[in-house]
Formats: structure tokens, C-alpha cells, sequence
């Protein structure tokens, strides 16, 4: 659906005299690249991106269509999840402030907890898809990351547009973010999160208990 | 007690003060002036749909498969095709007020073709044999296209979320919709059951998200709007930010601004 930047400069590089306009466009355009910040050393590529959630949504699929039990569904999504998930800041965005003040080792079993609760909320959410062809139809990039878009198609039913953010900053390449149809899971966790949390008074202790149970 | 009644006093109308303008919740804007009566709506509704829904545990059961493309479908999937064909005239007129007429001879398409090879509207030979599919929309969008502003957000009973904009958009359907113009008496009657049972059946199959939203969330007023104003401003393409967690800085929270 999108394509690559490389791909429409390509396209436009048709040989034309440089005149005065499109010199100055291109004066500014370097002035411009040398006041942003510098590219990250692993700069991720479109195709990276794609790949990736091509081989999560496979695996997902596998997954719905496996005609397994629920508990054993959501035990494979929270592992899908750990392999092709950046936990880590997913856990620690949707917790909010709260995060910096965690010692370490209450941060790690939050972090798990969540992990689990995820696999069972969404893992839910994706088994409406089963029977369902799903389709990954491009990137874009977006800020620092790419978003991966791909189209679940229902019989009787308009597509469902699900997006992945995909980047590369935690080293490996992860998706942290799915939007669903415009619902964004860090926007709508973080307001989950933090109302169990103000029902626990704060405790970030209390809020991984309650995870275990719920999702 | 007197001194308790008094604090309660001053919060609530410091409340009802921060809630008339719309808060940004990470990025998302909420204008949500009438929460205090939304939230009584709300519980009436959530726990309507906890009757409805019945014992917990049937949401843990497996959704029924949508049929694919060629397979027979059962009696209920008839039955929503056949409510949603029904709407397709009304979706038509909107797009044609929204200066869409590609969308609006795509919905009037789909209806000539399923409501006759499709044997009223309980196949769907459009999509499955000439790929038209249904583009969904309302009198609530074509406001949108024309610029009204979407309003405060509102949960109406029965219905559930809205904003002041889609619930008048709500009303001006019911007046545009060709289907209420051109059948009267008992077959308007058998019209409005249909559609009703097809939204029914539509919510039945995703009863298992819905109910898992209203009855596991620590402030499922709060997840529903939320989660209904992105949805229903990605079905409109508006604007939305996008947050990055490698890049954005986290809030500063400031105690002596909130």
C-alpha cells in the first residue's frame, strides 16, 4: 500500500536540468539534515519491518487455527509475544512514571506479569480473527520506527486494519505498539494500568498480583 | 460531617470546572463535560449487557468461525447479512452527501446485486463472486466531512458511546433513510426487526471483547470511551498523534499546574 521513500525517489529521478528553484530545495534540504539528529547505527529498513511482523502474524495465525484449548492459545501468544516484542518498553510505558521509582527486581516480575496479562487480553482479541486471511501490506516510517500496516479480512465484514510499530532501538528488532481499527494497546493499557494502579494505592507490588489474575 | 459535606461540595464543582475543556490523555483528546451523568448511563448499560451476556465463562469459549469464502453459512450469519443489507440505501445517501458517489454506487451496488441474486439480502454474492464490499458510514461522518466539530463525548442508553455530533447524526438516518420512506406498516415493522436482530447477531460475535472491556476493566467507563473515540476517529481519518517511547519525552508532571 505504501511504498518506500527510496522507491518514489526513484521514480521521480527523471534527468532534468538543475535550475535555480531546485537548487535552493536542495541547499535546503542538506541545511535540514545537518540540524536533525544523527540516523540510529542500526538504521532498521522497511523490509526488516515487514519481515518481521510477516513471521508474528504467521505465527499468530498458526496459533487461532490450531483448534487448541484457550489456556494453551494464550500460553503460545504471551511466547509469541516475548520473541517478537519489545517487553520491556512496552511494560515500562504503560506503567508511566511510576517505572522510574521501581527497584529493579519488582520492575522484572511487573514486566512478566504483564507479559502474560497481554498474551491473554489480546490473544482473545485475535482468536475473532480465526478463519480470517490476513494480509501484511506495507511500511511507513514514522518518527524513529517503522509501522508495519497489514489487513484482516472477515467474511461479511469491512477489513480490519491492524498496524505494528516495529523498531530496532532495543537492539533486536521488536514491535511495541498494535493498533487495532485505531485502538492503540500502549494508549489504552496505560489508562488501565493506571487506574488498577490508583486502586492499589500505587503499589506497583499489588498491580503484578492483580495481573497474574487478570487479562 | 458538616466539613465532609463542604470538601465534597468545593471537589465536585473544581471537577465539574476541569471538565469543561477537553484533556489530552496521550494524545488523545477527551472532552467528556457531562462525565458525572455518562457514568450513571454506563452502569445502567454494563449491566444490561452483564444480563444479556449471562454466565461469564461462555465468553472463554471459542468465537464461531467466520465461514470462508465459498463455504455454506449458517442461519445467523443469514440473518446479519440480510439487517445489513437493509442499511446499505441509507449508506448510500450519506455518501452521496459526503461527495463520495464511488462509495455511494459501491453500498447501492451491493444492495441491487444481494437483494436479488442474494435472495433478499441473506447471501452475499456481492463480495464473495463480483468483490464489492460494503463501505460503512453514516450521517455522523457526513457531519464530519462537512466540518462540525465532534463535541463532547456521550454515553446514550442502550447505545452506548457517542459524541454529541453522532448522536445527531443518529437522528437525521432515521430521517434520510430511503428504506423508512419507501416501506410502511407491517413491512417497516419486519424491516426494523431485522436490522435490530443483525446488530444483535454482529454483537454476539464480538460479545466476547466487549464484555471482557465492560466487566474486567479497573474503570471500564474510562477503557469504553477511550477506546471508542480512537476507533471511531480512525474510522473517520482524523488526526490522531502518534507516540514513540524511544523518542518522546515522558510527561512532566507538574503538581502545582494539575
Amino acid at each position: 500500500m505504501y511504498s518506500t521513500p527510496t522507491r518514489t525517489s526513484l521514480r521521480s529521478s527523471t534527468p532534468t536540468r538543475i535550475d535555480r528553484r531546485a537548487f535552493l530545495a536542495l541547499a535546503g534540504g542538506a541545511a535540514l539534515a545537518a540540524l536533525l539528529p544523527p540516523a540510529p547505527a542500526f538504521a532498521l529498513t522497511a523490509d526488516q519491518a515487514t519481515a518481521h511482523i510477516q513471521r508474528a502474524v504467521d505465527e499468530v495465525y498458526a496459533v487461532i487455527n490450531s483448534g487448541n484449548q484457550s489456556a494453551q492459545i494464550y500460553q503460545q501468544f504471551e511466547a509469541i509475544l516475548a520473541r517478537y516484542a519489545d517487553m520491556d518498553v512496552i511494560a515500562r510505558t504503560v506503567l508511566g512514571p511510576a517505572a522510574r521509582q521501581t527497584p529493579a527486581a519488582e520492575l522484572a516480575s511487573y514486566t512478566q506479569a504483564l507479559q502474560g496479562y497481554i498474551g491473554r487480553k489480546y490473544g482473545r482479541r485475535f482468536r475473532e480473527f480465526v478463519g480470517s486471511r490476513v494480509t501484511v501490506t506495507g511500511a511507513r516510517p514514522l518518527k524513529s520506527f517503522y509501522a508495519v500496516t497489514s489487513v484482516a479480512q472477515l467474511q461479511g465484514r469491512s477489513p480490519i486494519d491492524v498496524e505494528w510499530h516495529v523498531s530496532d532501538r532495543s537492539g533486536d528488532v521488536r514491535f511495541f505498539n498494535l493498533i487495532i481499527e485505531g485502538i492503540n494497546m500502549i494508549a489504552s493499557e496505560r489508562a488501565e494500568i493506571a487506574a488498577m494502579l490508583a486502586q492499589r494505592r500505587g503499589s506497583v507490588a499489588a498491580l503484578t498480583a492483580d495481573l497474574r489474575q487478570a487479562g | 460531617m458538616r466539613a465532609l459535606l463542604l470538601s465534597a461540595l468545593i471537589a465536585s464543582t473544581a471537577l465539574a470546572g476541569c471538565a469543561s475543556r477537553p484533556v489530552m490523555q496521550d494524545g488523545i483528546a477527551i472532552n467528556d463535560p457531562y462525565e458525572a451523568q455518562n457514568r450513571r448511563v454506563h452502569a445502567f448499560n454494563k449491566a444490561l449487557a452483564a444480563r444479556l451476556s449471562g454466565p461469564s465463562d461462555e465468553a472463554e469459549a471459542a468465537p464461531p468461525a467466520a465461514a470462508a469464502p465459498g463455504e455454506p453459512i449458517g442461519p445467523g450469519q443469514m440473518l446479519i447479512n440480510a439487517g445489513r443489507n437493509l442499511s446499505l440505501p441509507g449508506k448510500a445517501v450519506n455518501g452521496l452527501l459526503q461527495g463520495r458517489p464511488g462509495r455511494a454506487a459501491q453500498n447501492l451496488g451491493r444492495f441491487a446485486i444481494n437483494s436479488t441474486v442474494g435472495l433478499g439480502g441473506l447471501f452475499d454474492p456481492a463480495a464473495d463472486s463480483f468483490g464489492v464490499t460494503e463501505r460503512d458510514t453514516d450521517f455522523g461522518e457526513t457531519l464530519a466531512v462537512w466540518g462540525a466539530p465532534e463535541g463532547a463525548y456521550l454515553e446514550l442508553p442502550l447505545i452506548g458511546p457517542s459524541t454529541q455530533r453522532d448522536a445527531a447524526g443518529r437522528v437525521v438516518d432515521l430521517l434520510i433513510d430511503p428504506v423508512n420512506h419507501v416501506l410502511s406498516g407491517r413491512d417497516l415493522a419486519a424491516a426494523w426487526g431485522l436490522r435490530i436482530a443483525s446488530k444483535a447477531g454482529d454483537r454476539a460475535r464480538l460479545a466476547g471483547s466487549v464484555d471482557g472491556v465492560l466487566q474486567q476493566s479497573a474503570d471500564s467507563y474510562a477503557q469504553v470511551r477511550l477506546i471508542w473515540l480512537m476507533n471511531r476517529r480512525h474510522e473517520l481519518g482524523e488526526e490522531r498523534d502518534v507516540f514513540d517511547p524511544y523518542e518522546d519525552e515522558p510527561e512532566v508532571i507538574d503538581p502545582y499546574e494539575d
